[in-house]
This record gives C-alpha cells, sequence and structure tokens, in this order.
C-alpha cells in the first residue's frame, strides 16, 4: 500500500490526503467511547470535562471515584448529590442482566447448535425458506418486533413476567447462533461422523466426543453474540418488563430520558471494558476454529 | 463377447428394490435433518412469527366496537346521506338502547376508538349516556328519539360526528392504514386527507426516508475508503485496525448513544474544543443534538461498522494486480479507478447500502435519545402509540407498513447478496 517512489507530487497529495480521512473515519468511530471514560471519572454531577480535569498540572480534587461508587449502591453523603440520588437500580439492573442473559443464552445455543446441525445437512429440505423464518427475528427491526410480541404476549399474559423476557430474547438470540455455528460446520468434515459411527458410537456420543469439540469455537463464538443481544437489548424490556424485570439497558434508557446523571458514564464505561473482552475471546475463538478446521489463517 | 445388461431390477441384500431402498434411507434423513432444526423453527413459530401475524391482524382489526354498536352501525348503513341531512330516527333509537344496556367497560373502549376517529366523541357520549340512563329510569318512551338526542346536546345535530362512523362500521377495515399516511375516510366513506391539525405521519414517514437516505450515502463516502485501505494493508496492520470497527459494533448501542450526547450537547467534548480554539464565542455554541443533525451523525457512526465490513470483504478479493494492468495500459489512476476498480465493488457497495438503509429505516432508539422534536423517525410514533395513546390499530398499521418496506428491501438484498451470506464480525 505505500507510494510507489516514482509517485507524482498530485499523487502524493491524494495519498496523504486519503490517509488522513481514514484517520479522521477511525477517530470518528472511536473517539466517543473513549470520551466517556475520563468523565466518568469526574467529580461533577454533570456529563462535563470540568475546568479542573483539563488543568496542567492535573487537579486531584477534580477526579474521583464517587459515581462508581453510587453505581454500586453506596449511600455515603459524599457519593450522593442533590440531582444524584442514591439507589441500588444499578445493581439489581446487573443482576437481573446476568440472570436474563445467561438463561436466554443457554436456551438460545441449545436450540441454534441443533438447528445449525440440521440446516447444515445435505438432505435439509426447503433450506432457504427454513433459514429466512430462522434469521427473521434479527432482521426485522426491533420495535415492530415489540410491538408484536406485546400484544401477543399480552394475551397469554406473559408481559411484565421474567419468562416472557426471556422468550423473547431467545427469539432474538438464537439467529446469531444459528449463522455463526452454520458457519463453523462449512467446510466441517462429514467422514469424521462416518468414521465415528462405522467405529460404532452411536449419535448422541458421535455429537460429543466428534463435532462438539471441533465446532465448539463457533458454539462459543455464538453464545457471546446471543449473550450481548440480550445483554444490550433494550427495545423489548422497555414494552415487556416491568420494574422487577430492570435490566441494564432499561436503567441506561431511563438515566438518559429523566436523569442526565455521571453514573451512566460509569456504567458505560463498565460495558465498554465488557465489549472489549468480548471482542477478543471471539477473535480468539475464530482463529483457533480456523487452525482446528484446517483452514489457513486470513 | 457380447456385454448383457441385465434388464431386472439392482437389489439390496434384503432383496427390496435398491432405487426404492435408496429412496427410504433419503426420506430417513431428510427427516432426521428437519427433526434436528424442528424445536428451533416450533420455538420461532411461536414467539415470533405468531406475534407478528397477530400484529398484521389487530392492523385491520375494528371488531370491539362493532360488537358494542350493532344494531346502530347496521341501521347507520341505510342511511340515504344525499337525501337527509341527519341519520334516520332508527339509528338514534338503537343506539339510544344499545348505550342504555351497553357493558359499561366495553362501551369505555369503544368510546377510546371513537375518539381516534374524531376528538370530542367521548365526552359526547359520556353526558348522552348520563342522560339516557335518567330517561330509563323514569321509564319514560321518548317520541322522537331523534329529538331526545339532540335535546341532551346539540352535538348530535353535527353530521360530521355522524360521518366518523364511516371509519368505524366494518369488522375487518383498513382505516387504520389510511390514517398511517395521513388519510381518513370522508362522509361517503371515500378516502380522503386528514384534517390539517391531525396529518403527522407522511411528514415522519418523509423524514425517515430523508435521513435513511443522507445516513446510507454518509457511510458509504466515510466506509470507501477506510475499506479500501483495510482491504490493502497488509494483515498485520488491517487486523489490528479492524479493532476500531469492530470494537463499536460490539459496544451498547445505549453506550454509544449516550457517547454522543456527551460529546454533541451544548457544554459537550465538541464545543468545548470550539470554544477553546477560539472558532465560536462561548455563547455562540451550536445546537448539535436533540434535532436532525444530532440522529444523522449519531446514526452514521452506529451503521458505519455496517457498511465497512462488507465492503472490506468485497474489496480483499480484488486483485491488486488490476490496478497496476490499467494503469500500465496507460490509463490515469483516476480512470483506472473509475472504469477498473470501482466496477468490482459494486457487490460490496450495494449490500452495505442496502444493509445500512434496511437497519435505518427501522431505528428507534439512537433516534428518540438524540433526535429531540425534529429528528424522530417513524420508530417512534410506533413506540408512542404502543406505550401511551394505546391506538393499538395505528400502531400495528405503522408496523406493518415498515415491515413491508423493509421486506422489500430485504428480498433486494437477497437478489443481490443472499441473506445466507450475512457474516458477524
Amino acid at each position: 500500500m505505500a507510494l510507489p517512489s516514482y509517485a507524482t507530487p498530485v499523487q502524493r497529495t491524494y495519498y496523504y490526503f486519503y490517509l488522513f480521512f481514514c484517520a479522521v473515519v477511525f477517530f470518528f468511530l472511536i473517539a466517543p467511547l473513549f470520551a466517556i471514560i475520563p468523565i466518568s471519572f469526574s467529580v461533577s454531577p454533570f456529563m462535563v470535562f470540568t475546568e479542573g480535569m483539563l488543568a496542567w498540572p492535573p487537579d486531584p480534587e477534580a477526579w474521583s471515584i464517587r459515581w462508581y461508587r453510587n453505581m454500586i449502591g453506596d449511600c455515603s453523603a459524599d457519593v450522593v448529590s442533590s440531582t444524584v440520588p442514591c439507589s441500588t437500580k444499578w445493581m439489581k439492573g446487573t443482576v437481573n442482566s446476568f440472570y436474563i442473559g445467561i438463561i436466554a443464552t443457554v436456551i438460545a445455543t441449545a436450540l441454534g447448535t441443533l438447528a445449525a446441525l440440521g440446516l447444515s445437512r445435505p438432505h435439509m429440505p426447503y433450506k432457504g425458506l427454513i433459514m429466512a423464518i430462522l434469521i427473521s427475528p434479527m432482521i426485522v427491526p426491533l420495535i415492530i418486533t415489540a410491538a408484536g410480541m406485546f400484544f401477543f404476549y399480552a394475551r397469554i399474559s406473559l408481559v411484565y413476567t421474567f419468562t416472557g423476557v426471556i422468550l423473547a430474547h431467545v427469539a432474538l438470540a438464537t439467529p446469531f447462533v444459528v449463522i455463526t455455528v452454520t458457519a463453523t460446520l462449512v467446510g466441517f468434515d462429514m467422514n469424521m461422523v462416518k468414521a465415528a459411527q462405522s467405529l460404532g458410537a452411536k449419535p448422541m456420543r458421535t455429537f460429543f466426543k466428534v463435532i462438539m469439540p471441533l465446532i465448539l469455537p463457533g458454539i462459543i463464538s455464538g453464545a457471546l453474540f446471543a449473550f450481548i443481544t440480550s445483554f444490550d437489548e433494550v427495545v423489548i424490556v422497555m414494552f415487556m418488563a416491568s420494574i422487577d424485570q430492570l435490566t441494564i439497558p432499561k436503567q441506561m434508557w431511563a438515566g438518559i430520558r429523566q436523569e442526565i446523571s455521571p453514573v451512566i458514564l460509569c456504567m458505560a464505561t463498565c460495558l465498554v471494558l465488557l465489549s472489549i473482552f468480548l471482542l477478543t475471546t471471539v477473535e480468539l475463538l475464530r482463529r483457533r476454529s480456523e487452525k482446528l478446521r484446517g483452514i489457513k489463517a486470513r | 463377447m457380447e456385454v448383457t445388461i441385465s434388464t431386472a431390477e439392482l437389489l439390496t441384500t434384503d432383496g427390496i428394490p435398491l432405487k426404492q431402498s435408496l429412496r427410504k434411507a433419503e426420506r430417513r434423513n431428510k427427516l432426521r435433518a428437519f427433526l434436528l432444526v424442528f424445536p428451533l423453527l416450533l420455538f420461532i413459530f411461536v414467539t415470533f412469527v405468531m406475534p407478528i401475524g397477530d400484529m398484521l391482524l389487530r392492523s385491520v382489526d375494528d371488531s370491539q366496537i362493532n360488537s358494542v354498536f350493532p344494531n346502530t352501525f347496521d341501521e347507520y348503513k341505510n342511511w340515504d346521506k344525499g337525501a337527509d341531512e341527519l341519520p334516520p330516527e332508527e339509528v338514534y333509537k338503537s343506539l339510544f338502547f344499545e348505550l342504555a344496556n351497553g357493558d359499561k367497560r366495553q362501551i369505555g373502549k369503544a368510546l377510546t376508538r371513537m375518539n381516534y376517529a374524531k376528538s370530542g366523541w367521548k365526552s359526547l357520549i359520556k353526558k348522552t349516556t348520563r342522560e339516557i340512563k335518567k330517561i330509563v329510569k323514569k321509564g319514560e318512551e321518548p317520541v322522537s328519539y331523534k329529538d331526545t338526542f339532540i335535546k341532551i346536546n346539540k352535538l348530535w345535530a353535527d353530521p360530521t360526528y355522524w360521518y366518523s362512523f364511516n371509519q368505524m362500521v366494518n369488522d375487518r377495515s383498513s382505516i387504520y392504514y389510511w390514517n398511517a399516511i395521513d388519510r381518513t375516510f370522508d362522509e361517503n366513506g371515500d378516502v380522503a386527507m386528514q384534517d390539517e391539525k391531525r396529518r403527522m405521519y407522511m411528514n415522519t414517514w418523509l423524514r425517515t426516508f430523508k435521513v435513511s437516505i443522507y445516513v446510507t450515502i454518509f457511510c458509504l463516502i466515510l466506509g470507501f475508503p477506510v475499506a479500501h485501505l483495510l482491504a490493502n494493508l497488509p494483515l498485520r496492520y488491517s487486523n489490528l485496525l479492524m479493532i476500531f470497527v469492530l470494537l463499536p459494533f460490539w459496544t451498547s448501542l445505549l453506550v454509544r448513544t449516550t457517547a454522543w450526547i456527551v460529546m454533541l450537547q451544548q457544554n459537550g467534548v465538541i464545543n468545548g474544543i470550539l470554544v477553546w480554539l477560539g472558532i465560536i464565542s462561548d455563547d455562540g455554541r451550536i445546537q448539535m443534538v436533540y434535532n436532525e443533525t444530532g440522529t444523522l451523525i449519531a446514526m452514521t457512526q452506529i451503521l458505519l461498522p455496517f457498511m465497512i465490513l462488507p465492503l472490506y470483504s468485497v474489496m480483499r478479493v480484488i486483485p491488486k494486480s488490476h490496478m497496476r494492468a490499467a494503469q500500465n495500459l496507460g490509463a490515469k489512476p483516476a480512470t483506472a479507478f473509475w472504469r477498473v476498480y470501482l466496477p468490482q465493488t459494486i457487490p460490496g457497495i450495494s449490500a452495505g447500502g442496502l444493509l445500512v438503509f434496511v437497519l435505518a429505516i427501522g431505528y428507534f432508539i439512537t433516534p428518540e435519545l438524540v433526535g429531540g422534536k425534529d429528528g424522530k423517525l417513524i420508530g417512534s410514533w410506533i413506540a408512542y402509540h404502543l406505550k401511551t395513546t394505546l391506538n393499538w390499530g395505528l400502531c400495528a398499521a405503522l408496523g406493518a407498513i415498515l415491515l413491508g418496506i423493509m421486506l422489500i428491501f430485504y428480498w433486494l438484498y437477497n437478489k443481490i447478496v443472499g441473506i445466507d451470506n450475512i457474516k458477524l464480525g
């Protein structure tokens, strides 16, 4: 990609402009995510860089972890402020988010992996149609899904219950599992299954001893996608969850809507760290999966 | 030597014809594959497809009010609007008894429905019902039901109230769809424009399209060079830079939206930098959020990865030798790019463009939070009717129209790219 040595001045200008433009776009993509991190350590109850934070030499008075303490439910006098009352909602939301997310992930992963195994078989009838139906929850805009589910779940009194929210999240999360696991199964050597069976292994044993270890990275990636889908989901919980099913996104939504407080930024910082962790894990899994399946690294 | 080909059927060891045996095995395989998919298919059908179907049914359903005023509506249909200014006596009479004897809760629901058609119905009927009950209690039988109604409230002599019945007299009706595009039924049951002050959806539909098109164009302009850079750098560097694209992709939508509020608000980061640089004065801070600008900026950043990733995967397989060959043959770099490189990226551009556009028209969270008054998209109306006005028919109709538009674009996407080519990360 380097500029050839015979480039004309015009080409040089273009080239450096192009690099500069790309740098600006990368900055545009990433800067907002990192701008919130320092502000979450501010002492001020407003979501801004205060003068003290920008002063040189740094003013230790301007920085604090009081909003993080507020987030975990610490109610000391130096933590709360007139605009930011103490509340245990963030911790309650965290517990609920993990509870809903984990159950939804387990169900979605089990159902999705089974379906992906079926879809990858050469004999699958109506593959295109079935795939389209299975993927549809990912495609339909969330607000439409939320409206439909709200009407329907209200009829069978599942709104404002954990069961309702979990079922909805499973439906939203399975497409990600199906897509990831199906992609892992592409290029899966079916002869290994035949070999296992000809050596006398029953289908269950074949699955757990032969197929599963090979596609495990794909299953875990799919599960992580499923988890993050449920964990970040806000539209469904907005309509289908009551205060009992308060999750982190629901609390963040309420926070942005009503009481703009730096505690939101503390939670946002935690979520950015979580996504960095998940992104790294998925990337490592992808490399491992390609190694296992004998595909050369890109 | 002569080769004889046996005309008898090939048999397996069990004596069953081979063809039949193979077909049986094939059937069993198909069934097995299907059984693996079946649990999820059933699950998605019950938890997702049925709710969407329910919504579609609801968008044409007007049966509740028809079960409350069946006779009134029947009589109403016999009214010859050319001949008489007001409905005939029978309409008033049926309404009298249906109000007097009807179930209070059901009437209450119907009143809400009537208010969607014309505001003022609710209070009118409530007052009237009170008077009617008094009359029934006294045991009097009115000589003329029509005059009784008009005596209770002179609005009963206003034909525009009666005309609004046209919107409700059928069990299944398309009225919500017409309402969703600012149309209604006039006195003859024909489609007409809504009152000036009730027209609000067409504007939002147009804005939704406008914003989506702008966001798609911005994403293309910003995403194309970046995808090109990523596709042409050595893998070591491009994998590293890819993090800049994938990290926002993995981060919660709410976090990114919050981040944009922090960046764009009046005393936010960008305004702060501009003031510090002396480009704008302290009281000349720009309003960049809670309006359409905010929606555009935030949505562009949020949807940009969906443009870059398809473009990248297309550009990565375009051989670098093509550009060199073109230039070798005497094409200027610009010509070579325009005539050789760009045409090969069309699949990526269409895939990314369609994906961004389709995601943008269904967007709700970001426009709702950063859009303020004039930056909201159609999703906000759906949420508003779902949660606040409880006008579920209209809510479902808006959703159904949006769904229809999406399906058209996905059909296009499927034609061009193939739905099962969707990749993650």
